[in-house]
């Protein structure tokens, strides 16, 4: 089967009420990224994970400004199912190990922010805002090594640009790496989902056709079972 | 109807006490060993590694329990790593496991990306089951090691880039689910409805 998820929960106004509707839509996974907050507003964070974990009954995962181990442990305590850690992942890759040895690499998501440059693609930091010179397929597999259940990979040449998903990138990312792949960035419409999910992602996950109600989730899964994609 | 969910700090049970709820059972979240081995049905819920989980259930007396509730006749439902630990042994860091179910937990080398994480179809096998009531259906899996041949206790297969495995087992009052019924939407909540309902006093 391969998945449709909805991304960023934080764009809409209650994200748990928001997750909850998707996932009657049909979603198969909910991705709440972006979700940094600071000390003060972390316990209601964490508030809406643990509503999101009674009322949601598909997975999700929780992610964007992890910055630590607790972090981890305190977002699966109140119940998400998986943590993407990105930058803070790149900047200290003993992270990935460290939580995958204390968690299990089944909720250990690491998010690439990826960017051409070079001779491939350069992963970033911060949004995907600051190059590194770090190469985005070798950081993939590194971070595998270390322990990553689960990539999540975006392009930053493709995202917010509607014309599909960098299947370049992806693609090479699958040939360096046996866990699911999910893409990422790029998205305007369900032929790019399923252009994605047939290159050999696990997953695909899109935001803004779903927000600004451009498309169902049902639409999307329609335009994937025509291209014989196994769909829930 | 209340069920025992066996807390040994193997990671969150909220959502697994909240899919719960919604099948209509009173849960008791249980971390003492007298609690569970009283329990007249009883969850085994897991998530990570063979080899700690049933450390940690040796450590706190927890295995004992689980073994007397199920001599006392207890239903037991194992879910995913729960699943896995029903039976004799594990690959996963070599572990002997609670043998209630004849058969070894191997790892899923056949599967073309490990973990094997994502929705797959459930289908029933051998004869009907008031746990797969509600099958085929599809149901969202997170592992890397499963049971290929639980022989007669298989109750669904589940096939992941040709490879088979067992994704549901019974045998006798003990039970399983490799997949997350939690978080498996309706096909979830209606395998877990299948476990309030079971009984084999019919």
């Amino acid at each position: 089967m391969k998945g449709v998820n909805f991304v960023n929960l934080r764009d809409c106004g209650d994200p748990v009420s928001a997750a909850v509707r998707y996932a009657e839509q049909g979603a198969d996974e909910i991705c709440w990224l972006n979700i940094t907050a600071d000390d003060e507003s972390w316990r209601d964070l964490l508030a809406q994970v643990e509503r999101a974990a009674v009322e949601v009954d598909v997975p999700v995962t929780v992610g964007g400004g992890v910055k630590e181990e607790r972090h981890v442990r305190d977002l699966l305590a109140a119940g998400a199912d998986k943590v993407s850690i990105n930058s803070a992942a790149l900047r200290d890759p003993g992270l990935v190990d460290e939580c995958a040895a204390a968690h299990g690499s089944q909720c250990i998501v690491v998010a690439i922010d990826a960017k051409r440059g070079g001779e491939g693609w350069r992963a970033h930091v911060a949004g995907g805002r600051v190059a590194t010179e770090v190469d985005a397929v070798a950081w993939a597999g590194e971070a595998v090594a270390r322990g990553a259940g689960e990539l999540l990979v975006t392009s930053m040449d493709t995202d917010g640009t509607k014309q599909g998903y960098a299947l370049d990138l992806l693609g090479a990312i699958l040939d360096t790496v046996t866990v699911p792949v999910i893409a990422s960035g790029g998205a305007a419409g369900p032929e790019h989902v399923a252009d994605a999910l047939a290159a050999g992602c696990s997953a695909a996950l899109a935001a803004s056709i779903f927000h600004d109600g451009t498309y169902t989730v049902e639409e999307v899964k329609d335009a994937c079972r025509s291209r014989g994609l196994p769909m829930r | 109807m209340t069920v025992v969910l066996v807390d040994y700090g193997s990671g969150n049970l909220r959502s697994l006490r909240a899919a719960m709820e919604r099948a209509g059972s009173d849960v008791t979240v249980a971390d003492d060993p007298a609690t569970v081995a009283s329990a007249k049905r009883l969850m085994v819920p897991g998530q990570g590694a063979a080899g700690p989980t049933m450390a940690t259930l040796r450590r706190t007396g927890l295995e004992r329990a689980i073994r007397s509730a199920v001599a006392d006749g207890a239903y037991l439902l194992g879910v995913c790593v729960g699943l896995q630990l029903l039976f004799d042994a594990s690959a996963e860091d070599d572990t002997p496991c609670l043998g209630f179910l004849p058969g070894r937990v191997e790892r899923l080398d056949g599967a073309a990306r490990l973990p094997h994480m994502g929705w797959n179809d459930v289908e029933p096998v051998g004869p009907p089951h008031p746990l797969a009531a509600g099958l085929p259906a599809c149901a969202y899996f997170a592992h890397s090691y499963a049971v290929t041949d639980a022989g007669p206790a298989a109750v669904a297969e589940t096939e992941v880039d040709g490879v088979r495995f067992t994704s549901m087992v019974a045998a006798g009052r003990v039970a399983g689910a490799q997949f997350h019924p939690e978080r498996s939407a309706g096909a979830g909540l209606e395998m877990l409805r299948g476990f309030l309902q079971w009984s084999d006093a019919a």
